[in-house]
């Protein structure tokens, strides 16, 4: 594996389990920082739940038990002095399905600074210009910032959704199958904003296909119930990948 | 026999049967205002009954139950929408919430007369509050909270698990989440169901039989303290107390108690379907 020195994020033999039902097994991975790393692989693989383990959403999940450690800059997640709240502003998270909160384009926008303590209106405005423009949205909702959040279309929610955790400024954004309701002309701006947005953070996208796996991924690991399977450059694990289960899928033979 | 003619044999039993339902509504409600409209003046509304209430108006009773009314609110609002927050948001499947939810069950299918009891005991003998507006309002509370209890809970669940999940994804904490999102979104659920309990509490007889409700007291209250009259109350008194009341009396009293707890009604409709428009999922 060629990844650079120092990782962002370290997952170190992780296992999880939902009451009984295992969803990773010792899974040891290093996300590189300012890169667009790609967990990918059939349903029920264990890639959402560790895309959730990243920011502790899982936490709020009854009845889970989980082994091993996550990293942050070299700092245990799980750790009892690790504010929770504080990580999920470091962390970012996009769900698959745009839901805006309640409100207008301003409000969701703003929730989590606000939240966060930021009341300076001049601030705020910087922030939802940052954002937006950052989410590839700045220009088509600049003259509706005070309209209802689900007047927009599913691609434009799904980019506010984006620019809504990017107002927090996190180091890492997590993406779970962030395009899989949107179609190919919206999926192409959200895939374009993450490649601006590779400079400055760390990207991990749970892909909902393949293609976009291989279109995107800087590095890409491939995730088999519950087990990781093979995790290299994105240029080389779609071309010529190491084990035979990954080619299989990869080639499209079973997915 | 031909299919069309059972099935229309079938919707004009149905027909019937949702007559049959409605059918004492209308009578009732109809009899009220046929017989009750005739009292209804100026000095009806806004004037102290006099001659052992043979004349005069019903101001104090009128007066007494908007006051018991808002007493219950104000004790029954924050501990219900309290408590149904704390069984949604908080409290995890144990057997002690699960025994919470099923006295609050039993709770609203306990006779009123005998909450009115209990307010006896409690508030009215051993906390010494006396036969007053306090009492009674707390008793009405009490009876009240299994439906405010319940509705809220009920409005609370029906917002998506999902906004709670966005909200923790940004930076909220579980109460910000519930403050900001959740709460705003159940707002309408739980104002009707507050209301629907709180116009059951305005026209219950039995709680404040013994907690609060006099007999002829021809003043308004001054305090909290104070005794009071209320309109159920007396509705039953004059209607089988006093001898020779005039009928109109009985029934403008029950047509003012019907105009109040319908009046809710309506306002509680309003805001739901006003909600339900805005609603987004």
């Amino acid at each position: 594996m060629s990844l650079p020195e120092e990782p962002k994020i370290r997952i170190q033999n992780v296992s999880y389990s939902y009451g009984g039902q295992p969803a990773l097994s010792s899974v040891t991975l290093d996300v590189p920082a300012n890169a667009i790393s790609v967990f990918f692989g059939p349903a029920g693989g264990g890639k959402t739940t560790l895309l959730r383990l990243i920011n502790r959403l899982n936490d709020l999940v009854e009845g889970t038990q989980m082994a091993g450690s996550i990293l942050l800059d070299g700092q245990d997640l799980y750790a009892p002095e690790v504010n929770v709240t504080e990580l999920r502003r470091r962390v970012g998270m996009v769900f698959a399905l745009p839901l805006p909160l309640p409100g207008t384009v301003r409000e969701n926008v703003l929730y989590g600074p606000q939240l966060a303590g930021v009341g300076d209106r001049t601030i705020q405005d910087e922030i939802l210009m940052r954002s937006l423009t950052q989410a590839a949205l700045w220009d088509e909702v600049k003259d509706r910032l005070d309209d209802p959040a689900v007047a927009l279309s599913g691609g434009q929610q799904q980019r506010l959704c984006i620019a809504r955790s990017l107002a927090l400024e996190p180091q890492v954004l997590l993406l779970d199958e962030p395009t899989s309701g949107l179609d190919p002309i919206s999926t192409a701006k959200v895939e374009n904003s993450l490649f601006q947005l590779k400079e400055n953070y760390t990207i991990i996208i749970v892909p909902h296909s393949v293609q976009q796996a291989a279109r995107v991924a800087d590095y890409a690991a491939f995730f088999l119930m519950g087990e990781l399977i093979e995790h290299r450059p994105g240029n080389e694990i779609f071309v010529t990948p190491h084990h035979q289960r990954t080619e299989d899928y990869v080639t499209g033979r079973f997915g | 026999m031909d299919r069309h003619l059972v099935q229309r044999l079938g919707f004009a039993l149905l027909s019937l049967v949702a007559l049959v339902v409605v059918a004492p509504i209308l009578l009732v409600v109809g009899a009220v205002v046929v017989r009750g409209s005739g009292a209804i003046n100026w000095e009806f509304l806004t004037a102290m009954p006099r001659d052992g209430m043979k004349a005069g108006g019903i101001l104090p009773a009128l007066v007494g139950t908007v006051i018991l009314t808002l007493g219950t609110a104000l004790a029954a609002i924050p501990v219900g929408v309290g408590g149904a927050i704390y069984l949604s948001e908080y409290a995890r499947d144990t057997w002690l919430t699960r025994a919470i939810r099923l006295a609050i069950i039993n709770l609203a299918g306990i006779p009123s007369v005998v909450y009115g009891l209990f307010g006896l005991g409690l508030f009215v003998l051993f906390l010494q509050f006396g036969t007053s507006i306090l009492a009674g309002s707390l008793t009405l509370a009490i009876m009240t909270l299994p439906v405010i209890i319940s509705a809220s809970e009920e409005a609370l669940r029906a917002v998506p698990t999902e906004f709670r999940t966005v909200s923790a994804s940004l930076g909220g904490t579980r109460w910000q989440g519930i403050r900001h999102i959740v709460l705003p979104q159940a707002l309408p659920g739980i104002i009707t169901g507050v209301i629907l309990g709180l116009l059951r509490a305005a026209g219950e007889t039995a709680p404040i039989l013994f907690t609060v409700a006099a007999f002829y007291l021809p003043r308004l209250p001054r305090s909290p303290f104070d005794q009071t009259m209320a309109l159920p109350y007396h509705l039953y008194v004059t209607s089988t107390q006093v001898p020779g009341m005039p009928m109109k009396i009985q029934y403008g009293t029950a047509l003012v108690l019907l105009a109040l707890v319908l009046s809710m009604n309506v306002v509680a409709t309003i805001i739901r379907s006003y909600y339900r428009k805005r609603r987004q999922w």
